[in-house]
């Protein structure tokens, strides 16, 4: 990394800091309501993460840039949350799950096999339609009305702190079990990754595909655990965004924010997926509840995406995205 | 045999690199182009005008713009539709804001604010590649469906976000009918599709294809990536804006931000992979394919008299979508444009397999 990159990747820093804090500085915004919204930003960047690391996972082992992953976190929680209604709900996860993993083995077997060795913005392309083919699959068999998820999680807000500030701070339960359950599921996928021997081929598979197959790795039977994988994760986060927000089309609207958490961490990185998924989760309430009123509102929209376009321009390749070198 | 070459000799350049140089491929696109000018306003019937063949050219002309960035220039672009709303509200606020100006320039310049804007957003396509900048042209469909929504200036301070076009008043005659609304249109389609082949087969097509092949070696045998990336952003964008001007004021009438979201970027960029990236032939095939195919699969169930609610028909038609863009990936990554150019070559053989 160039001096003037690191340099120019500091600065970014510092602004977003800066960012974060000026509102408590030049308004007359309180310490503790500071301290709520950015506490909200962390859990929904928690959030975002979780989405974004279904991404990096399939990224990393199959160079596929996979942007069916919304629309596998919706048809995860849709399935999940009509096979509640007929059965309990730890025979409905488990089902789930088997359905996760028989439609990665369908994509592996249907599309990427017979895809292999083609250009990355081809299969890309063949993710969109997966994405397509998922949203109407989903809203066939699943139907597309609007679907409360229960799985227990508790939702009414709790006040912390009250004895350290006037009032206290309000957090909400919900969303605080749902970053610990993220940061359990990013421990589980490191360690998977770094010490078993399917995590070791994953690597493997990662770094260098003809490389690995040629000791012996067998390609296919890793996609499909990478795609089950992120089907898992998929599984994951719908049940978390469900619970909150009810199973419902525009969950797949949430899930598109996970495209400006990976390129702001970069495409290969399970780190880069998380501290992209907090900038922005962060950056996006901040901005929204600071700077929305003077713009307008409305501004979670396209705030996560402009930020990461600009942070893109000093670092092209992410925080912790794998520096790429071109030959010729 | 039918197609057959032999015995027409190019004696000098001119007719070596005319547009068409095979005989019967000029005639069968004359004979096209009379039957499109002169027969169908007269034999097609008002719905079939109104409703296809108007969105369908339209729809052709924004392709054939993203089919330069994409198919051409090798710059992935989600943000398609935010520079057809573009050239729209350009064109809207020019048309309510300077009454005399005649339409024709009204659309012009509206694309030219599209340039303005795509050459903007095409910035970062110089340090950012692939997938990151796929991702990046997303900033520019979120940022503009949000300025349109939310700044009132831009819709004229209307109180619904709603807005409509004044009538297409061009040198004193009013465009009312289907069938002038489609000469109209069809006008702007070939002019600019004309503009856009012979684009691509000069100096600066040449430029973006080398871009597209592989930059750094384009860049070592002088071709400037700046200039070669920008010029394709904003050619691009400028076809987008007027289709998207056209798309507003011919098509729609009235129209929301909502007409121009993220789902139009992808229709967009299926048309391209399903006709054909870098052809211009393959966008208005896909065009043709993307608008006939939900009408298609509207009537398909009640033909077979299955009766299905409109819901899961357009549920249907999502996974249709899906899987047809799976499997044209796969049998032709080149598309129908190349389907086409399969055909013809047999006919050249026919009636000997080789």
């Amino acid at each position: 990394m160039g001096a003037t990159t690191r340099n120019l990747t500091i600065a970014f820093f510092v602004l977003l800091v800066f960012g974060a804090v000026s509102p408590m500085l030049f308004t007359d915004a309180k310490f503790p309501q500071w301290l709520e919204v950015i506490l909200g930003g962390v859990m929904s960047g928690v959030l975002y993460s979780l989405v974004a690391l279904g991404l990096v996972l399939i990224f990393k082992a199959s160079g596929v840039f996979n942007f069916a992953q919304g629309a596998m976190v919706l048809f995860a929680a849709l399935t999940l949350v009509r096979l509640m209604e007929k059965m309990p709900f730890v025979v409905a996860l488990v089902v789930t799950i088997v359905v996760m993993v028989a439609l990665a083995w369908l994509v592996e077997r249907l599309v990427l096999r017979p895809l292999v060795n083609q250009e990355g913005i081809v299969l890309f392309m063949a993710t969109l339609g997966i994405a397509y083919f998922l949203d109407g699959l989903g809203q066939t068999l699943w139907g597309s009305d609007i679907y409360t998820l229960h799985v227990g999680m508790p939702k009414e807000p709790k006040i912390l702190l009250e004895g350290t500030f006037e009032g206290g701070i309000l957090v909400n339960m919900e969303d605080a079990i749902a970053a610990v359950l993220a940061g359990v599921m990013v421990a589980v996928l490191a360690l998977f990754f770094q010490k078993t021997g399917t995590g070791r081929a994953l690597r493997a598979v990662a770094d260098d595909h003809q490389a690995a197959q040629s000791i012996g790795i067998p390609l296919n039977r890793i996609w499909v655990i990478v795609w089950s994988v992120s089907g898992l994760v998929a599984l994951v986060a719908g049940v978390i965004w469900g619970s909150k927000l009810g199973v419902q089309f525009s969950l797949q609207l949430v899930a598109l924010k996970a495209l400006p958490v990976v390129i702001l961490g970069g495409f290969t990185s399970i780190p880069g997926a998380i501290i992209g998924g907090l900038i922005i989760g962060l950056g996006e309430k901040v901005s929204e509840v600071y700077l929305g009123p003077l713009l307008g509102g409305g501004i979670e929209n396209w705030f996560a995406y402009v930020l990461a376009l600009v942070f893109l321009l000093f670092r092209p390749e992410g925080l912790f995205g794998e520096r790429h070198i071109d030959r010729v | 045999m039918i197609y057959r070459e032999t015995g027409q000799f190019k004696t000098n350049y001119a007719s070596d690199q005319q547009l068409f140089p095979i005989l019967q491929d000029r005639i069968f696109v004359i004979a096209f182009l009379v039957l499109a000018f002169a027969v169908v306003p007269l034999v097609a019937s008002e719905y079939l005008l109104r409703a296809i063949l108007v969105p369908f050219l339209i729809l052709s002309l924004a392709a054939i713009g993203l089919n330069i960035l994409v198919g051409y220039c090798g710059q992935v672009s989600l943000g398609t539709g935010g520079f057809m709303a573009i050239g729209a509200y350009a064109a809207y606020n020019l048309a309510v804001r300077i009454p005399d100006l005649n339409l024709l320039v009204v659309f012009l310049l509206a694309g030219a604010c599209a340039t303005v804007v795509g050459a903007l957003f095409g910035i970062p396509s110089l340090r950012i590649k692939g997938f990151y900048l796929a991702v990046a042209t997303l900033a520019a469909q979120f940022f503009i469906d949000w300025m349109f929504a939310r700044i009132k200036w831009f819709t004229n301070d209307s109180s619904s976000g709603n807005v409509s076009a004044p009538p297409l008043d061009i040198f004193g005659y009013t465009f009312t009918s289907p069938a002038e609304k489609y000469l109209l249109v069809l006008v702007f389609v070939c002019v600019f599709a004309l503009i856009a082949r012979n684009l691509v087969r000069g100096a600066i097509g040449r430029s973006w294809m080398a871009t597209r092949d592989m930059d750094i070696a384009a860049e070592v045998i002088g071709i400037r990536p700046l200039r070669a990336k920008l010029s394709a952003f904003a050619v691009s964008s400028f076809f987008v804006g007027v289709a998207g001007a056209l798309w507003a004021f011919v098509y729609l009438g009235s129209w929301e931000p909502l007409a121009f979201d993220v789902n139009r970027s992808f229709q967009l960029l299926f048309m391209v992979i399903i006709g054909g990236l870098g052809s211009i032939l393959g966008s208005f095939l896909g065009a043709a394919f993307i608008v006939i195919l939900p009408l298609f699969l509207n009537q398909f169930p009640t033909w077979l008299g299955i009766p299905l609610s409109t819901a899961a028909i357009s549920h249907i038609e999502f996974m249709v979508f899906g899987a047809l863009i799976v499997f044209f990936l796969i049998v032709e990554p080149r598309g129908l444009a190349r389907l086409w150019a399969i055909g013809k070559e047999k006919l050249r053989l026919w009636p000997f397999p080789h």
